[in-house]
């Protein structure tokens, strides 16, 4: 009898196991059929002239080299302001403000931003950026928008980085008779710095793949020229696949477009992502 | 506003360049210094002694100001370097700092290569010839004996030395900025016996040019390479003298029980 | 001591000494201005939705918002019932959180409970694969290849309907669930496993009888997450959705969220001025307040749970 429950049990452990594992199963079968259709669709379209060509009404003229210069255009914004930015708060937070009201209030703030859907930020940078200060559907509006949007993950990446200096690395300092900034510039930061870049690195790959705030600053759907300032208009990669997606409807071949373009951008993001993971098991170092 | 400066009196026959006077700490409402009173004799070895949280290491920290890092801490009382008040608000304890070096517990080399770290302080206090710094890297090695070891390998990452070299390393980049006294807080706690022998060895070479104050919880330790001895007790300085007299012929019970080993 | 030595030390000491220590004054008061900007951008935030919101409000009447009556781009009488909006938005994310939270819940017991480390080393980055995929890739999966498959099975299926972009972002939202869950999991102390295991319990037993129960606030938690997540997500919907303004339950058919009514607004020719425009910040409020609400509930649970330990 007891035998028997026994066996029942153990049925029932493997049963569940096993279910539970389907879960992880489905989970990447999933990812492989995106990438497959994905890869299958730009099959025949993602090709040199694809990548070099201009954006045209006709799909198998169509190109998307003005597309990827504006992503290079916005990430030239974004990369500045969100390093300024989020180095200088995670500085700020973990070397210079006193355990207080104001730094917890910033540590909250930054925690709730993180969360605040991205298509709100686009509001926020149609207001502002925008329209308050007249940049309208420019690089410069675009690119403030996206790293604000992206702020929380650098202050974040390099607070952790910076609380990763060990407390005797600046003790060292200090007793050398560094002041505090030397002790921040010649030591915190230099052994930070790996951790800071992988952190820039990872909010650069969710800015470059991010669409919604683009597409409420206004950021037009067609655009035959190439921009070349940061008062340019422009688009994105993740804009263009966005109204390729939309025309699907009209002309079928868009997708294979909006396909091509996906593979582009996923294959920039693995890129980023690869660096990212070089230099953190290269350069970071073990205490 | 005038800045006091820390005069040069380093070739002065001053025999005290510590001389402590009613010195009191706390941290928050915990007192962890009662009414210290000492004088630190130059080109000698001041051990300091007592069981774990007797204040010893707060004390040694307080020479240099580190003490002052750590935000809830209250100082009253002097301390006089040179017969110069370093609590004074004139007084820059950036200078202090290159004046009174220190080394720490565990060896902190910073993870850069051996060269930059000991041309750290030089550099941040703004030599930049670089002959001019190679040359203090080569003294500055060669007085914490390690010179010999490490003169092939300079620009390699000083993560990747042992812990007795890496301790070496930071007693040398101390030196580097040419301080007048070293203030060791159990430098050698981390360290095997021989790593630690190697130290021992390097105190008593060091001495002659620097005035050595050094917190141990060894006995020995003390006994070997101290000239004076303080004992702390809970905060207070208990008995204060010769190392021989504090081994042999203490004036307190609790000393002779400490450093007998009956505890502790 | 050489004299090469003392020339050193004096080098040092007239440097300290010239030293105006300019910089190092500076810094911190840079650093705090740049740490600002984070905080400016909540004020600018909860500001522009506010001050425009305000303006929405008072053109139109309480008993219109809350009505079923959606039709912003109308020439003549424009209407403005939210209630459209804050249905597909909820029925999206419950058919979302029906895909995430069991998927990802028993993905994150067997990857804690069951796994062995070197399957749990190759399946976690993969996962996180899943999570770091932009949402427009979502969206064009769940419109040009869930839409179709869907279709095939439930013939009644509309081109753009609320039932794809819910599955395809419960996908999406899986790696989130299953890797806070773990977290809580892997939380829970070995000592309380090892008893139990001890006494001759299976791993599923141990799971649900000691595991879940012990971890529970923060699962909880990853699904408030999750579902915070699901409200604010925008493309996925825009894309696969549609933009039906019609209040119906009927999963097959066309629904508009609250964010992809922003996103069809305001790339319109919603001129600044209009009800129309002002609208999108009404939704933009009622949209931040949702999450808000929502990441206020996880925060307080999870550190209900902190303290369980």
């Amino acid at each position: 009898m007891d035998q028997k429950r026994l066996k029942k049990r153990l049925f029932l452990n493997d049963l569940f196991k096993n279910l539970f594992s389907l879960s992880v199963v489905f989970a990447l079968l999933v990812l492989g059929i995106l990438f497959y259709r994905i890869i299958a669709d730009s099959i025949g379209w993602l090709s040199i002239k694809f990548l070099t060509g201009n954006l045209s009404i006709f799909p198998e003229k169509a190109g998307i080299y003005g597309v990827m210069v504006g992503s290079v255009w916005l990430m030239s914004i974004v990369v500045p302001v969100t390093l300024i930015l989020g180095v200088s708060t995670a500085i700020y937070l973990e070397e210079y403000a006193k355990k207080g009201n104001i730094q917890m209030l910033i540590k909250v703030n930054i925690s709730n931003l993180a969360s605040v859907p991205s298509v709100i930020f686009g509001l926020l940078g149609l207001a502002v950026f925008s329209r308050l200060f007249n940049l309208g559907s420019s690089i410069l509006a675009g690119g403030l928008t996206m790293s604000l949007l992206v702020l929380p993950i650098v202050v974040v990446s390099s607070q952790e980085a910076i609380k990763a200096v060990p407390s005797y690395l600046r003790e060292a300092s200090y007793a050398m008779g560094a002041d505090k900034w030397t002790t921040v510039r010649r030591v915190v930061l230099p052994v930070a710095l790996p951790g800071i870049l992988t952190g820039a690195i990872l909010s650069l790959s969710r800015a470059i793949g991010e669409t919604a705030p683009l597409v409420v600053l206004g950021i037009p759907a067609l655009l035959l020229r190439v921009p070349t300032s940061v008062m340019d208009n422009f688009t994105a990669l993740p804009i263009q696949i966005y109204y390729w997606t939309l025309d699907t409807v009209l002309t079928a071949e868009y997708a294979n477009l909006a396909a091509a373009t996906i593979v582009v951008l996923l294959l920039i993001l693995f890129m980023m992502n690869s660096v990212a993971i070089v230099i953190r098991n290269k350069f970071e170092v073990k205490f | 506003m005038k800045e006091i400066e820390l005069t040069n009196r380093i070739n002065t026959t001053d025999k005290m360049v510590f001389d402590v006077k009613g010195l009191n700490l706390w941290y928050d409402q915990e007192q962890a210094l009662r009414d210290i009173n000492i004088g630190i004799e130059k080109n000698r070895v001041t051990a300091i002694i007592g069981p774990s949280g007797c204040g010893k290491s707060t004390f040694i920290k307080t020479l240099n100001r580190m003490v002052e890092n750590i935000p809830s801490v209250r100082i009253t009382g002097e301390i006089l370097y040179h017969q110069q008040n370093i609590f004074d608000k004139a007084i820059s304890v950036e200078e202090l700092r290159t004046r009174v070096g220190m080394v720490f517990q565990k060896p902190n080399p910073f993870p850069k290569s051996i060269y930059e770290n000991v041309v750290f302080g030089p550099k941040i206090h703004g030599i930049k010839d670089k002959n001019l710094l190679m040359e203090i890297a080569e003294i500055s090695l060669k007085r914490a004996a390690l010179w010999d070891e490490v003169k092939d390998r300079l620009k390699k990452n000083a993560i990747g030395l042992s812990g007795g070299q890496q301790q070496r390393l930071c007693i040398a980049r101390a030196l580097a900025v040419n301080p007048d006294i070293l203030l060791m807080d159990e430098p050698t706690s981390a360290l095997d016996p021989i790593a630690t022998g190697k130290i021992e060895d390097l105190v008593l070479e060091l001495k002659k040019d620097y005035t050595i104050v050094i917190v141990t919880h060894s006995m020995q330790q003390a006994a070997r390479i101290s000239d004076k001895t303080a004992f702390f007790l809970t905060g207070e300085l208990l008995e204060y003298d010769e190392t021989k007299k504090i081994f042999s012929n203490p004036q307190h019970k609790k000393t002779e029980d400490y450093v007998t080993g009956r505890f502790g | 001591m050489s004299d090469r030595e003392t020339d050193v030390r004096e080098i040092i000491q007239n440097n300290i000494r010239n030293k105006k220590g300019i910089v190092n004054k500076i810094m911190p008061v840079f650093f705090f201005i740049m740490a600002s900007v984070s905080v400016l951008t909540t004020i600018g935030i909860i500001v522009t939705l506010v001050t425009d919101a305000y303006k929405f409000f008072s053109a139109v009447g309480l008993s219109e918002i809350f009505s079923t009556r959606l039709a912003p781009l109308r020439a003549e009488d424009p209407t403005f019932g939210i209630l459209p909006l804050i249905n597909g938005t909820i029925i999206i994310t419950a058919i979302a959180m029906l895909v995430a939270i069991p998927l990802g819940l028993t993905a994150a017991l067997y990857l804690s409970q069951f796994a062995s480390p070197r399957v749990r080393k190759t399946v976690k980055p993969i996962l996180e694969v899943l999570a770091g995929i932009p949402t427009i890739v979502y969206g064009f999966f769940a419109y040009t290849f869930v839409t179709p498959m869907l279709m095939s099975l439930i013939p009644t299926l509309e081109s753009k309907n609320a039932l794809s972009p819910g599955i395809v972002m419960g996908i999406m939202i899986i790696p989130l669930v299953a890797s806070l869950s773990e977290d809580a999991m892997n939380a829970v102390p070995e000592i309380l496993k090892e008893g139990s295991l001890a006494l001759g319990s299976t791993k599923l037993e141990v799971a649900i009888k000691v595991v879940i129960p012990s971890a529970i606030s923060g699962i909880i938690a990853s699904f408030v997450l999750a579902i915070s997540r699901a409200i604010g997500e925008t493309m996925i919907v825009t894309i696969a959705s549609g933009s039906s303004k019609a209040f119906t339950f009927d999963i097959t058919r066309s629904m508009q969220t609250m964010t992809s009514y922003i996103v069809e607004f305001t790339s319109g020719d919603a001129g600044s001025g209009t009800t129309g425009y002002y609208s999108l910040y009404a939704v933009g409020l009622i949209l931040l307040s949702f999450t808000l609400v929502m990441n206020l509930i996880a925060q307080y649970i999870s550190r209900k749970y902190r303290e369980e330990y």
